[in-house]
């Protein structure tokens, strides 16, 4: 951003005050569209998120607004803006009013240092990863406070439980992203992804067996921070009726759902970005890539398309997996994943200090690792097949289907509804 | 050392099963979906889709009705109301009203098996939203008329099931410029 002001201020010869409000516009437009940007990817994700639910359990899910249900987001967002705001009697106002402020720019401050292209970054900050882990904090305050403002058991409950798992997975999540700073050198996002390259073999996730099983670690870690699904004990349905958000409703509630969905973006982002090598090109070189339009655009989509990856990952594992009791979810963080993290730091300290890079000792465990994780998929795959054989269904690949069309007729129902209804009126209307 | 054992047994029975569990969702993506998209991706009119015995919106034939009002005893609800009045001339009973409130109705077929005459049954409708809750009562009677009198030993002729309530069901959602004409309509009871 600073290099596009930088050229916007020379190429028109401005100084001084000029300069300054030039570059405070732009300060407010980058800004604006990063917003504009999560505010859309969250909105995509809620409808690809009813897709993928309506598949795996064999329904079709929203598919009758616009082609193939697409415009079904821009609806419920709008269902959502004129709905009433609703403050309870008995909660405190201003701190009601205030927390969904709180998550909302938790998880979207944290947009401006992602990544999604080599020159497509909003503030490329030197400590770009640890401002990531800081920001979203702030979530956290504001869940707490939505819960307590309530002043409903539920809320309460919620929040607290948010805070305490929240809190809790910070230090699995730093210390996963911890070893990767110790590969890299750098905090900066742009520096981390430079260091990688286009190959998966490059990638930090195979750089060594420490490696792979932190990003094991940190997705899972990222997923509890993220209240998802086997974690979404602040949200319970079943026990808490909605958590933290029980009493809001319109936009404020609009902005607690928008920043749980901009979450799963946001941690498929940086897992993108610390382990699978962000907007590299397999073949390109990032100083080729500079140089190019047509090579920027392509690892912009390079990007999206790693991060929409691990947001499909995400919510496959929601309509899989159970939801973890609290102590399971505290034993998990405190008996597992913190060891293993340890283990895991300790472990790529002592291979740095065995193997310092680049040395050809180095490329082979790199390759024998990708190999590994190739296998693992390989065999995956065939757990797939068989589950697939065993279900005796023949093979459907047409994701958008939504059944046979023109087999209806109006005419045999006792009532038509949407447009065969005002077919229908037209037509006893002539007679 | 058994400890230890149990520690990274539990791990990898966390990752096996989880695995397991994510291959078994996967592999439903593959799979067609079994529902059919309602109303308009139907492949043929849904009543004919609905099982044989479904309990659908109650419907009266007029011309079986012997007005006993053994029906509206049954019913638990009571959302049965039967008006029948002797002629004093002619001695003939007649049938005034018969309305069901569809509305109150919880579709249980007590009435269906007390009736003797197959004069009321199930339909297989159930698409009934109406504008107002009280043009969810439905007379049954178009014109007041003597009861049937059925013969021993001999069967009733039925009609085609749905034929009778499905008149009444598209007048109420009719267009509003048809409802002021056809005041006769049994949507409008009340």
């Amino acid at each position: 951003m600073n290099a596009l002001a930088d050229f916007i201020i020379n190429s028109l010869g401005l100084s001084g005050l000029s300069a300054e409000l030039v570059m405070l516009l732009l300060v407010v437009a980058v800004a604006a569209a990063v917003f504009g940007i999560g505010m859309t990817i969250s909105g995509l994700l809620t409808l690809a998120e009813r897709r993928v639910a309506g598949r795996i359990q064999s329904r079709i899910g929203p598919n009758r607004v616009g082609p193939f249900g697409l415009l079904q987001w821009l609806v419920d967002g709008l269902k959502l803006i004129m709905k009433e705001d609703v403050v309870p009697h008995d909660a405190d106002p201003h701190m009601f009013r205030m927390a969904p402020y709180l998550v909302v720019v938790g998880v979207f401050a944290a947009f401006a240092s992602l990544p999604f292209g080599q020159l497509l970054i909003a503030s490329d900050l030197n400590v770009g990863i640890l401002y990531l882990l800081a920001i979203t904090s702030l979530v956290t305050v504001g869940v707490l406070m939505s819960g307590w403002a309530s002043n409903n058991k539920w809320s309460m409950i919620g929040g607290i439980r948010a805070a305490a798992q929240i809190v809790s997975y910070e230090i699995p999540t730093a210390l996963s992203v911890a070893s990767i700073i110790l590969i890299s050198g750098t905090l900066s996002m742009q520096g981390i992804i430079n260091e990688q390259g286009g190959w998966p073999w490059q990638w930090y996730i195979f750089y060594n067996p420490f490696t792979f099983a932190v990003f094991f670690l940190y997705f899972t870690a990222a997923l509890a921070e993220g209240n998802r699904i086997p974690f979404d004990l602040p949200e319970a349905e079943s026990e808490l009726v909605s958590g933290y958000n029980t009493e809001y409703s319109g936009m404020r509630f609009a902005g607690f759902f928008l920043a749980e969905f901009a979450n799963i973006y946001l941690m498929s982002a940086i897992a993108t970005t610390l382990f699978f090598g962000g907007w590299q090109i397999p073949g390109v070189t990032p100083e080729q890539q500079a140089g190019s339009l047509v090579l920027q655009i392509t690892g912009m989509v390079v990007f999206m398309s790693k991060s929409a990856v691990g947001c499909f990952v995400v919510i496959w594992i929601r309509w899989t997996l159970p939801r973890l009791r609290i102590d399971q979810l505290m034993s998990l963080c405190y008996k597992y994943l913190i060891p293993l993290s340890f283990v895991c730091l300790g472990g790529n300290a002592i291979y740095l200090l065995i193997f310092p890079k680049p040395s050809s000792a180095n490329t082979l465990v790199h390759m024998i690792t990708t190999l590994f994780g190739g296998v693992l998929i390989v065999i995956f795959v065939t757990r797939v097949m068989y589950h697939h054989r065993i279900s005796g269904v023949s093979l459907d690949l047409n994701f958008l289907a939504r059944g046979e069309k023109g087999k209806y007729n109006p005419e045999t129902q006792v009532r038509a509804y949407g447009s065969f209804r005002k077919k229908y009126e037209k037509k006893q209307g002539a007679k | 050392m058994g400890q230890l054992a149990e520690y990274f047994n539990a791990i990898g029975r966390t990752i096996l099963t989880c695995s397991d569990g994510l291959a078994v969702t996967f592999s439903h993506l593959f799979r067609k979906p079994i529902t059919i998209q309602y109303p308009d991706r139907t492949a043929k009119p849904l009543t004919e889709m609905l099982p044989e015995r479904s309990r659908g919106i109650l419907e009266m034939d007029q011309e079986l009705c012997t007005g006993c009002s053994l029906c509206s005893k049954q019913c638990p609800i009571n959302c049965i109301t039967i008006d029948v009045q002797k002629n004093a001339e002619t001695k003939e009973r007649i049938l005034n009203k018969f309305v069901i409130d569809i509305g109150k109705c919880m579709f249980c077929g007590l009435c269906v098996e007390a009736c003797k005459f197959s004069a009321i049954r199930h339909s297989k409708e159930f698409e009934g939203t109406v504008s107002d809750v009280n043009r969810l009562k439905i007379n049954f009677v178009e014109q007041p008329a003597p009861v049937a009198k059925p013969k021993k030993g001999e069967d009733p002729v039925l009609k085609p099931v749905g034929s009778i309530i499905r008149k009444y069901l598209a007048d109420q959602w009719a267009p509003a410029a048809n409802k002021s004409s056809d005041t006769n309509s049994g949507g409008k009871s009340e």
